[in-house]
């Protein structure tokens, strides 16, 4: 009963705030209502008892939203969005996308024949629910995580606007490099 | 000697867990004030009544919002601190007590701390002033380098007990406290305490360059919530160093309750006494720091402590 009225409600914060995100007339109010959002998902995962799952949830939420809410200020917007502003941009176009997507998945959920329990859920269904999403693909998610860095650091590279002759000199050889701002370990 | 199984408590409890956090909180306002008194060369005397002086004053205090202030977010922000300071300390086991016995403790504490880089923003966003805005932006330059260092720091106590069970981590630490063998994650937490606090050398947030930053705005109640969650952070940050650091309630003669106190009120002494012996934090200089020097340190330290872990099976 008590876990039934936790779920309503962590799932009505969730989409009520999710909701949120483009009615109000602020990027920092968007930002955490979008939070609140990740956050109400996150505490419904505890409800499953994936308690890892749903604490970490929480974590990342946080995390990225304290980082992406500056980067909404600095970019979003012909302001630098510390005026009012709205997340809405063509309206009719994105209302009709949004609720034919909203009736596929909600028509998907109710409609798809779900599966009966067999057997007993596993005594850490933390490491089950792991070994279920990765185990067969464990080399292929090995194989992705170094591609993927790499592609972090050529992006972060290709969109610099300083290259390392900018900073060493064109024969590599200048110390201290020739920073705009000095780092904090004397360089 | 601490108990493996601890007996969470009931709403009672819980009350007494936020009492003994505000006495923290309040003893280390004492002492700040003992130790700037002492430091101005006035006689300390003054200084013992100065919480309750200053929360007379600013419970008197009018609330004031600058124009057009995010209201919402802005008190959101300011109360939330002592709310994530109290959630911290639910996972701490006062000898045979907690208040939540997660078993995934350590990592609720790192959220909670992560939520204060939510709050804190939003405190400096919320006055819509360009000072407080200022000290928020620190706070998140800042944040950006100790919070991975302070994550991997924590992540050594796990691995030397196996388990993310705040109790079992104290458990583990029988004959050997984890400071001893870890020292450098103990050193790092330390700083990520001072830092998630906004205190000593991690205050640019709220420094007088920036005319209080996040405090710039801030007046009455308000004023009072924001200056007593830093406390309360505080002092719950050296009350979670106790089962991860220092051996949990281990120790002779006295209870483990006892043993708990006893050490989360030396080590906030000197988590407030670190407050005017250490230089500030640039804060554009602080994430070469963290990450070139800090984070290898400690990932090192976990690498050692994940050796030691395997080699003893």
């Amino acid at each position: 009963m008590l876990l039934d009225v936790a779920f309503w409600v962590l799932g009505l914060v969730a989409v009520a705030s999710a909701v949120l995100v483009f009615v109000v007339d602020s990027m920092a109010r968007a930002t955490y209502a979008l939070a609140l959002s990740f956050v109400a998902v996150g505490l419904a995962l505890l409800l499953l008892e994936q308690s890892y799952v749903g604490v970490v949830t929480v974590l990342m939420m946080l995390m990225e939203m304290a980082v992406m809410g500056v980067y909404m200020v600095m970019y979003m917007g012909m302001n630098p969005a510390l005026m009012p502003m709205s997340m809405v941009h063509d309206n009719r176009a994105a209302l009709g996308v949004s609720a034919a997507t909203f009736v596929v998945l909600a028509a998907g959920a109710l409609l798809v024949p779900w599966p009966v329990r067999r057997g007993v859920p596993a005594p850490d269904v933390t490491a089950a629910l792991g070994e279920a999403l990765m185990g067969r693909q464990m080399l292929v998610m090995v194989v992705v995580s170094p591609v993927m860095v790499a592609t972090i650091v050529t992006g972060v590279v290709l969109a610099a606007g300083r290259t390392r002759y900018d900073r060493f000199g064109d024969d590599l050889d200048a110390s201290p490099p020739r920073d705009p701002h000095r780092g904090g370990v004397g360089r | 000697m601490p108990d493996p199984q601890p007996v969470t408590v009931g709403p009672g409890g819980v009350a007494a867990a936020g009492g003994i956090l505000l006495a923290l909180a309040l003893a280390a306002v004492v002492l700040d004030g003992v130790l700037a008194a002492r430091a101005a060369g006035l006689p300390a005397g003054a200084a013992v009544a100065r919480p309750l002086d200053e929360t007379v004053r600013l419970l008197r205090q009018r609330r004031r919002a600058p124009v057009s202030s995010d209201v919402l977010l802005w008190r959101l922000g300011g109360g939330g601190l002592v709310v994530v300071a109290l959630l911290m300390v639910a996972v701490v086991p006062l000898g045979r007590w907690v208040v939540a016995d997660l078993d995934v403790g350590v990592v609720w504490f790192n959220a909670m701390d992560v939520a204060v880089w939510v709050l804190v923003w939003l405190v400096g966003w919320g006055p819509n002033s360009v000072h407080s805005l200022v000290g928020g932006y620190r706070f998140l330059a800042l944040a950006l380098a100790y919070e991975l260092p302070l994550m991997f720091a924590i992540v050594a106590p796990a691995v030397g007990a196996a388990s993310l069970r705040v109790a079992d981590v104290a458990a583990a630490q029988e004959g050997l406290w984890f400071v001893v063998w870890m020292p450098v994650a103990f050193v790092v937490y330390c700083l990520g305490v001072l830092a998630f606090s906004l205190w000593g050398p991690f205050a640019v947030p709220l420094g007088r360059d920036v005319a209080g930053g996040v405090l710039a705005e801030l007046s009455g109640v308000d004023r009072l919530l924001v200056q007593a969650g830093r406390y309360a952070l505080l002092a719950a940050g050296a009350a979670f160093a106790v089962p991860m650091f220092l051996g949990g309630g281990s120790g002779p003669v006295l209870p483990g309750w006892a043993w708990v106190l006893v050490k989360t009120v030396l080590l906030l002494g000197a988590l407030v006494a670190l407050r005017r012996r250490l230089p500030a934090v640039r804060p554009e200089l602080a994430m070469e720091v963290g990450w070139v020097v800090l984070l290898p340190a400690v990932l090192v330290q976990d690498l050692v402590v994940a050796v030691v872990v395997a080699a003893r099976g």
